[in-house]
Formats: C-alpha cells, sequence, structure tokens
C-alpha cells in the first residue's frame, strides 16, 4: 500500500494548500496564545475556532482532492491492484498529510505555550476530527460522479455538525426542559463528533463548573479514564463508520 | 482464453450489454467492430474489472475474474482517452506503473525506444497533445509483456508513421501466442491487423467469424463492403 500513498503524498505536496494550511493552523495559535493572557483562555479560543475550521478544511480539501484524483485512480484500477487498496492509499494520504499540518500548526504552539493534559486532548480531538471528516468527505465523493454535487453534500455534512446540529440539541433541551435531560444529552452529544471533542476538552478546562448538572454528570463520566476510554471509541467509530461504508461503495461501483 | 457468459450491463434504463456471451482464444488478433454505443467499450472495462457488469461471468483462462484483481498483471490495456494525472511526468506514470507491476518478468521498452519518448521523459502529462499521450499507453500497454493485450481505438489519435509501428508491433505480439483485442472502426486497418471480426450491435453478437469467412458469405472481395452487406441484410 506504501508504493501508492507515496504518489498520493507527492502529489498533495505539490498543490502546497497544505502548506499553506499549517502555515494558518500555526498563526492562528500563536496569535491566540500571546493574545489571551493565561494560557487556559488560549486553549480554550483555540478550541472553538479549531473545532470550526479544522472539519470545514479537512472535509473541503478531501472532497476537491478525491474528484482532482479520478485520472490517478482511473489509471491504476486497470493494473493489478485491489479497488480497496487505491481507495483506501487515498485516505491515508489525505488524512496522514492533514493530520502532520495540524501537528505542526497546533501540536507544536500547544506543546510550547500549554503543555498539559488538556492540551494534549485539544491535539487529540483535532486529529480525530481531521480522520472524521476526511473519511465523511470520502463518503460525500463515493456518492456522486458530479464534483460540484459532491462539494455540497460535503459543505451540508459540515454545516450540519458544525452548526445546525447544536441548534438542534438547544431546540431539544430547551422544549424538553420539564424533563431529566442528563442522559438523553450525554446521547446527543456522541452523535456530533464534534460536540463530543468540544466537551472532552472543555471538562480538562475549570470553566465546566459553569454547565450546571449535566456538566456534573459529563465530569463523572468523562473524568474517569473509563469514560474518556469510551468517548475515544465513540470517536474512533465516526473514523471506521463513513470510512468502511464508503470504501465499500467504491469497490462496487462503476468508474 | 477469455470466455464471457451472459454479460449484461444498463445504465440506467439503457441495456448496453445484452447477454452477451463469446470466447477468445490465444495467438489471435480480434477486432471488435460495431456502431457508437454499441457497447465495444463497456465490454472491455468488464473484462479490465473498471466496469462492474450486472449479471453473468467473465472467465480468464477457466477463472472468473470478477472480484479479483490480480490476473490484470496479464492483460495490457490501452484505453481510448488515455487519461492521466496532469501534473506527472512522463517518467513518474512509466515508474510508477512499474513500480506496482514489479513481478513482472520481462519488460519490453520497444514502443518507448520507437516512439523517441525518453526524449519527453520530463513533460508533464497534461501538456502533452492527445497523441502523445496515446504513444504513452501503447508503451504502457505493451510493457509488461501480457498475454493479452486490450486496445480501444489504438491508432485513432496516432500519426501515420506512429501508427504503422503499433500495426507491426500488434502483429509480432501475435506471433508469440498472445490474444489481442482491438475496437476499430477502420476497415483497411482491421483487414491489415486482425484474424476474427466481431460485431456487437445493441449489446449482443452479431457476428464472429475469421475474415475469410466473412468475404466468402457476403461473396465480396473487400471487407468494408463485405460487412455493410451483411449489416444491410439482417436490417
Amino acid at each position: 500500500m506504501n508504493k501508492i500513498i507515496k504518489y498520493v503524498l507527492y502529489d498533495i505536496v505539490r498543490s502546497k494548500i497544505v502548506v499553506a494550511y499549517t502555515l494558518f493552523l500555526l498563526l492562528l495559535s500563536i496569535g491566540l496564545f500571546n493574545l489571551g493572557g493565561s494560557p487556559d483562555k488560549g486553549l480554550l479560543s483555540l478550541l472553538n475556532l479549531v473545532l470550526l475550521t479544522v472539519p470545514l478544511i479537512s472535509i473541503v480539501f478531501a472532497t476537491t482532492h478525491f474528484y482532482n484524483s479520478y485520472e490517478f485512480m482511473e489509471l491504476l484500477v486497470s493494473q493489478p491492484i485491489r479497488r480497496s487498496r487505491i481507495f483506501l492509499s487515498e485516505y491515508w494520504g489525505v488524512a496522514l498529510s492533514l493530520s502532520a499540518a495540524f501537528l505542526l500548526g497546533v501540536g507544536v504552539p500547544v506543546l510550547l505555550f500549554a503543555p498539559g493534559a488538556t492540551g494534549l486532548y485539544l491535539v487529540l480531538t483535532g486529529l480525530f476530527v481531521t480522520f472524521i471528516f476526511v473519511a465523511l468527505a470520502f463518503l460525500a465523493s463515493v456518492i456522486t460522479r458530479d464534483k460540484a454535487k459532491g462539494i455540497g453534500i460535503a459543505l451540508l455534512l459540515w454545516f450540519y455538525f458544525a452548526l445546525i446540529y447544536d441548534g438542534i440539541v438547544l431546540l431539544i433541551l430547551y422544549s424538553f426542559g420539564d424533563y431529566p435531560l442528563e442522559y438523553a444529552t450525554l446521547a446527543l452529544t456522541a452523535l456530533n463528533p464534534v460536540d463530543l471533542g468540544r466537551v472532552m476538552v472543555l471538562l480538562n478546562l475549570d470553566v465546566s463548573a459553569m454547565m450546571g448538572y449535566t456538566g456534573a454528570l459529563y465530569k463523572s463520566i468523562f473524568g474517569s479514564a473509563w469514560g474518556v476510554g469510551i468517548a475515544f471509541l465513540v470517536l474512533l467509530l465516526w473514523v471506521l463508520v463513513p470510512l468502511l461504508t464508503s470504501r465499500r461503495a467504491f469497490t462496487r461501483r462503476d468508474l | 482464453m477469455i470466455a464471457i457468459e451472459n454479460l449484461s450491463k444498463t445504465y440506467g434504463k439503457l441495456a448496453v450489454l445484452d447477454n452477451l456471451s463469446v470466447r477468445f482464444e490465444g495467438g489471435r488478433v480480434v477486432s471488435i467492430i460495431g456502431p457508437n454505443g454499441a457497447g465495444k467499450t463497456t465490454m472491455s472495462k468488464c473484462i479490465l474489472g473498471i466496469v462492474l457488469p450486472d449479471s453473468g461471468d467473465i472467465k480468464f483462462k477457466g477463472e472468473s475474474v470478477l472480484k479479483k484483481h490480480a490476473y490484470r498483471s496479464e492483460i495490457g490495456y490501452m484505453p481510448q482517452i488515455g487519461k492521466y494525472p496532469e501534473n506527472m511526468k512522463i517518467r513518474q506514470v512509466i515508474e510508477m506503473v512499474r513500480d506496482i507491476r514489479k513481478d513482472a518478468t520481462r519488460i519490453d521498452e520497444e514502443l518507448i525506444g520507437l516512439y523517441g519518448l525518453q526524449n519527453m521523459y520530463d513533460k508533464r502529462m497534461g501538456s502533452l497533445s492527445g497523441g502523445t499521450k496515446q504513444k504513452v499507453s501503447a508503451a504502457l500497454a505493451f510493457m509488461f509483456d501480457p498475454q493479452v493485450l486490450i486496445l480501444d481505438e489504438p491508432t485513432a489519435g496516432l500519426d501515420p508513421i506512429s501508427a504503422e509501428i503499433l500495426k507491426c508491433k500488434i502483429l509480432k505480439e501475435k506471433k508469440k501466442g498472445k490474444l489481442i483485442l482491438i475496437t476499430s472502426h477502420i476497415m483497411s486497418e482491421i483487414e491489415e491487423v486482425a484474424d476474427e471480426v466481431m460485431c456487437l450491435m445493441d449489446g449482443t453478437v452479431k457476428f464472429h467469424d475469421t475474415i475469410s469467412e466473412i468475404k466468402q458469405n457476403a461473396n465480396e472481395e473487400r471487407l468494408s463492403r463485405a460487412i455493410a452487406k451483411i449489416m444491410n441484410e439482417e436490417d
């Protein structure tokens, strides 16, 4: 598989978008840490921006890359290689290069300005979000051959997870405020990887005290190693389900 | 060498291949003809696993090729329109395919030499003309000394000299016992290189005979006339 990843990486590095992405993240991180005063404040602002921009850039970049690689994939499918191998090589190539950009752009500044458990959670969350949204992008790309439609679906997915979902959750909480909703909120959080990552990082900051009963419940669950393990397992599922679904679709369609 | 059994493929409502059954043996050059949209390219792509059939089976040396990939090391494919990653150089494309087909025992670089591709190794694929891309496709198809060659309108974009080189190469490879499938519309060319002609129409085999049989049946000297006669008669 490494052979093909090599060529995918070569293609991505040449496009220079990943370099620009790295610089953007680096500028963002260093700027926020220098503005905020305390490292915790810096982490909080960084968390909010990372959870908004990383999914967006990951999903848009991965979708356009997939459509631009059609020729490459067409060349490879007539060669003696498994289709799933071509697909997974593309996935690893995109996910690894975006992750490397994230590690350089956010990981290094966090290590310098705010080392500690919270920073580690932030970086891990960012990496998971990258892998998840590249997988979602590939899912959007195998659904349709039309590039414009594919990017449309990808943007809709981002809108849904980054903006609309929170609105829906707020609406549910507001409408059913008279009922005990602690466990329901927990389940709702697990259904959105962005929120799950946010909650995990927030609970490691002092601000969790302001989140009321639900915050206390979260704290009791995500505070334990067991709870954190489950949370990462759910994030892993968020990578695997779209990835395996799209791989299956890719091996069963015409090219 | 290749047996296609009851192959069907539909795009939406359009049935491109309709219960197609045909066999091809080694040491022959088979020309696949038929009107545009008759399913010629779809059939080749099914053999290569690029297009997946709805039903039916394709057997290569007696074994089904569906959901397999290793058999493709025995096939060289030259697409009708070669699509390559735009920002890769000729050298990189050739090296990559070689890297993938490392197990090939014999490397045949004759066409690279005859087409003078070494002199253009550092050109980007995106900057090449259609004809040069065709030459790269041809060189890649013949490079690994495959048992089967599938050439989809191989001479369509080539200049006369390059087309002649390719025809000589085809005849040379045939003598080694290879099966060569060519889709083409140019009758004079078919007459030059092919042993058999298979005619596809609306996704089924209209006829599949040797060239001399076709001429005899139609009682014509020239292949193009003979084929036109057969097609008109049966309409």
